[in-house]
């Protein structure tokens, strides 16, 4: 039953007072926690918040149950105003087990609601756990407000009628769980609902217990608040979040590896080109392998490769067949695919290649976020390999940058790097729908006729791109190769002149892509001042969130976003000279900020954090408050 | 995958203006001039023909072609191969390669291809030796080969490249000799055959490993150590004096004399290029106790992976227009007017 172990602490502290809440829901890995998080996350988007979230799960499959490693967790941040991050510190942690309430209870707010499942705080567990005594009984939680609940019991009572073995009975406990967070923040059932009717079509009676737990789950919190039983105010919290203004128009929640995908089809089918995709499975790249898959009616292909070095060179092959080939990876299967990104770069073929970064080196930290691969991106090939490097900032903002890439690729016949990381690639965001219709198309021309002056492979067009001539093509049969090109001909050439011209054709190429993209914008303050606080990919929301807590305090300071990493916009020299100071947060020890150094010679200040967690908002609001100093 | 239109061709026609760069009297010579021989014979199409190799000196080989060609990175041919078939099925795709190539750095993707059986042909050019980096050992160097990262004579056990080949699934197993007159004739059945068709070719490297085949390559003793398989024929050497027969005691393939010609007597095999048993057998026939086996080892055609995907690519499309706003809205969306959310449209 309800009880709460702290009603002399003051109660009014409860989840909701201001215009967002952070709930994290974690429990054991088979708990299904990921699960709950996404429905509620659904359901938070259907009634009208604003919402960001952050998934985070152990690199094991399936870690020994009840241990501190085996923890998954899922944060929401929701709210009636823009939200741009999951939130620094839940207002609510949902512990499913003494593990989960060890790993996560430290990162609530004080005075924050814990609600913990006391039916697994037995010995075995707390020993698990490494806890010496039962924190829910000793008064080391003084700090929060403490809910202890039997859910495993309640659960089993709430499914008691359909049969189900007591381990599969146990699996509801996560719809009770999401039943009673729907009931705390007013939220609809209806549509869990008919998730799981859909989800368990062949099985109904697991659908049944599993709406049964759901409901239970509703129910108890209505009648707890009923039964006068709960917190010291006598009720359980209720909230209700009112919806975040927004633009108008039709909204979907959407994960980084979905936006991927679906911006790489929208880039094929504005170029229109068949999409060929190679891919080998790697977390956390393998998601857009699993969506593209699913797309064969839009013209894609996809191809589950022998390795990650097969995975870009049959994507290259594609290419060179006329097909749009693109390639995904992780950090180290993206080292793996260096050499051939430098035949892409020779043999000028349009390729995209994503990379969702995770921490490293080596394998490092699969399942956690970092922004490290950077250096790798922009520098990590053999010999002069110039590459255009475009980085999401979100997950929404990854559908605009695939489109990029694709256009890039094909428009100057050169792979390109789409830099997304873990964190952009399974979080969730509300998206507002593009209109498909206002895409601009760019409709790629393959030589088809051997020219009046003779066929040059490797002749250039105003942006310095070569024919791209389709295997097939009547008449124009000719040979490309890594080895390096006589200039126009593109035969083998060793001459030291050529080789000197060849390598600044692919320079300038490259270089030249800054012609055709947009100006570098300040994200949130004016251009020029005090400070600039400059971040690329995921630290967006941070950062941004940052900056307009000091802005509002009055401070001097802007929020610049780079998506174009290599070539950067023209106008980014000046923009960067035009503040005092300018800081770098990012995920990794410094890797943007040696960039701008060497581009711009600015004094350029790093802010680093590589724990495998996304930066906090309060983490950058000192970093601004230190700079400003 | 449509058949090909038969195309009039002289040998001039797959000739390039490039000026060849192997070592003179390379073996590679000798392929390439039967390969652009065999070609206006296959009826091919020089417009429609893709040459795909990896590195090593037998890779250069696409530049002497008048076709498409892509002289790629080590090893990685057959995984370029897959992309181009797979973006279209319909081009005639052929990969040169090397030991070295085929069967070190790029062993995976040669598996695979294998495997997976893509429509084409594998040309695999076995000097034994690692030409171009100046002649350090292969995996397929025979045990206490010397060479300069060998200088006291390899210690492993070479690779067997027709063994490999059917032990990863291959559907055509073949064996020529660069400068033998059956060359052709084993390029013209490995066209044929819809799959990969995997050609080990003994080529001669004159500066690293000179003569390394002469045991069964030099044409004054080769009646006595070449099998010349034929689909249909019995297993005769040595001027049909000897033949290959199966020991039903121990179930090994041996060597019998022939009396008179009279060779169903002697029990020697009739050649069935379909029987995988058999050619399990004939890639493992050891050279010194066997004659060299050369020619059709093994043909017997299943469907290839390109037909299988464009398959599955149809299926899976039928009924569903690609239209991407239908996608993008996909799912459960909500509404939000000038006022807030409306709620969800489910």
């Amino acid at each position: 039953m309800a009880t709460a172990v702290n009603q002399d602490k003051p109660t009014n502290e409860h989840p909701s007072g201001g215009e967002n809440v952070v709930v994290r829901f974690a429990g054991d890995s088979g708990d299904g926690m990921q699960l709950t998080g996404g429905q509620f996350t659904l359901s938070t988007a259907l009634a009208g918040n604003d919402l960001a979230t952050f998934p985070d799960f152990p690199a094991e499959i399936r870690a020994p149950q009840g241990t501190l490693f085996g923890v998954s967790a899922f944060q929401i941040n929701f709210g009636s105003r823009a939200i741009e991050t999951a939130g620094d510190q839940p207002d609510v942690l949902i512990a499913m087990n003494p593990a989960a309430l060890k790993t996560n209870v430290q990162e609530v707010r004080p005075g924050g609601l814990v609600i913990a499942d006391e039916g697994e705080f037995g010995k075995r567990n707390l020993d698990k756990a490494h806890y010496d005594s039962n924190p829910l009984e000793d008064g080391s939680l003084a700090k929060w407000q403490l809910l202890k609940l039997d859910i495993s019991q309640l659960t089993l009572d709430a499914v008691k009628e359909f049969g189900l073995g007591n381990k599969e009975a146990l699996r509801c406990k996560n719809m009770w769980t999401l039943g009673l967070s729907l009931w705390m923040f007013e939220r609809e059932r209806d549509p869990v609902i008919d998730w799981l009717n859909t989800k368990f079509a062949k099985l109904p009676d697991v659908a049944k217990a599993n709406i049964a737990a759901l409901n239970a789950g509703h129910a108890y919190g209505e009648t707890a608040e009923l039964s006068g039983e709960g917190l010291g105010t006598g009720h359980l919290p209720t909230h209700r979040v009112a919806a975040a203004p927004a633009t108008p128009g039709v909204y979907r929640t959407v994960t980084g590896a979905e936006a991927i995908s679906q911006g790489l089809v929208a880039g094929a089918q504005l170029a229109g080109l068949p999409m060929f995709f190679g891919g080998y499975p790697i977390t956390p790249a393998s998601a857009i392998l699993h969506h593209l898959s699913r797309l064969k009616e839009f013209g894609v292909t996809t191809f589950q490769a022998e390795d990650e070095i097969a995975a870009i060179t049959a994507a290259i092959g594609a290419s060179y067949a006329g097909s749009l080939g693109i390639t995904s990876s992780s950090g180290p299967g993206i080292a793996l695919k260096g050499e051939a990104m430098g035949l892409a770069i020779m043999t000028e073929l349009p390729l995209v290649i994503v990379n969702s970064q995770r921490g490293g080196p080596s394998t490092g930290l699969p399942t956690k976020t970092e922004q490290s691969d950077l250096y790798q991106a922009v520098y990590g090939r053999n010999g002069d390999a110039p590459m255009p490097v475009i980085s999401a900032r979100s997950p929404g903002d990854a559908f605009e940058c695939a489109i990029e890439a694709v256009r890039i690729a094909v428009q100057y016949m050169t792979p390109v790097m789409l830099l997304t990381d873990g964190y952009i690639a399974n979080a969730a965001e509300p998206w507002k729908i593009p209109d498909v219709s206002s895409l601009e198309p760019f409709p790629v021309k393959f030589l088809e006729k051997k020219p009046e002056s003779g066929l040059l492979p490797y002749s250039r067009d105003e942006k310095l791109a070569r024919p791209w001539i389709k295997p097939g093509t009547p008449g124009l049969m000719h040979r490309i190769g890594g080895i390096e090109k006589a200039i126009d001909t593109g035969h083998i050439e060793y001459g030291p002149a050529n080789h000197q011209t060849m390598t600044e054709i692919r320079r300038d190429k490259v270089l030249g892509v800054a012609d055709s993209i947009a100006d570098q914008d300040v994200a949130l303050g004016k251009e020029g001042g005090k400070l600039a606080v400059v971040g690329w990919g995921s630290t967006f929301g941070p950062i941004h969130q940052a900056v307009r807590k000091a802005i509002d305090a009055g401070k001097d300071v802007a929020h610049i976003h780079i998506r174009n990493i290599w070539p950067m916009p023209k106008n980014m020299s000046d923009l960067l000279k035009s503040y005092d100071r300018v800081i770098v947060p990012e995920m990794n020890t410094g890797q943007l900020k040696t960039i701008l150094r060497d581009q711009f010679l600015v004094d350029a200040m790093p802010v680093n954090k590589v724990s495998g967690q996304p930066f906090t908002i309060t983490e950058i609001e000192a970093a601004i408050e230190e700079a400003l100093s | 995958m449509t058949e090909m239109t038969k195309v009039e061709t002289t040998l001039k026609d797959w000739e390039t203006d490039q000026e060849v760069r192997w070592c003179p009297g390379c073996g590679d010579y000798a392929i390439l001039k039967a390969v652009q021989r065999t070609m206006p014979q296959l009826g091919a199409d020089p417009s429609n023909t893709a040459f795909i190799s990896g590195i090593g000196c037998s890779s250069r080989f696409p530049y002497y072609m008048e076709t498409y060609g892509f002289h790629t990175i080590h090893g990685r041919a057959p995984a370029v191969a897959t992309g181009v078939k797979l973006a279209n099925p319909d081009l005639d795709v052929w990969i040169i390669t090397g030991d070295g190539d085929a069967l070190s750095i790029g062993g995976n993707h040669t598996m695979h291809l294998l495997r997976r059986n893509l429509d084409v042909q594998f040309m695999l050019f076995n000097n034994e030796i690692y030409g171009l980096t100046k002649g350090q050992y292969s995996p397929t160097s025979r045990e206490g080969t010397h060479s300069p990262s060998t200088p006291y004579g390899s210690v492993d056990r070479p690779a067997s490249p027709c063994a490999f080949a059917l032990g990863a699934g291959a559907r055509f197993v073949a064996r020529g000799i660069d400068v033998h007159k059956g060359l052709p004739d084993v390029l013209k059945a490995a066209h044929a055959h819809k799959g990969t068709s995997f050609i080990e070719i003994f080529q001669n490297c004159i500066v690293y490993n000179k003569d390394v085949f002469d045991e069964f390559a030099a044409k004054k003793t080769a009646a006595d150590t070449q099998l010349h398989l034929l689909d249909g024929e019995p297993m005769l050497f040595a001027k049909g004096e000897k033949g290959i027969s199966l020991n039903h005691d121990t179930l090994q393939m041996e060597v019998v004399d022939v009396t008179d010609g009279d060779w169903e007597a002697a029990g020697v095999i009739v050649h069935d290029v379909k029987n995988r048993s058999v050619a399990h057998m004939l890639v493992e026939m050891q050279f010194g106790e066997f004659p060299m086996a050369l020619g059709v080892l093994y043909d017997d055609p299943r469907p290839t992976f390109e037909a299988a995907v464009v398959a599955q690519n149809e299926a899976s499309s039928v009924g569903k227009a690609p239209d991407l706003q239908a996608l993008l809205n996909k799912g459960q969306t909500w509404t939000v007017s000038e006022n807030g959310a409306d709620g969800p449209e489910l």
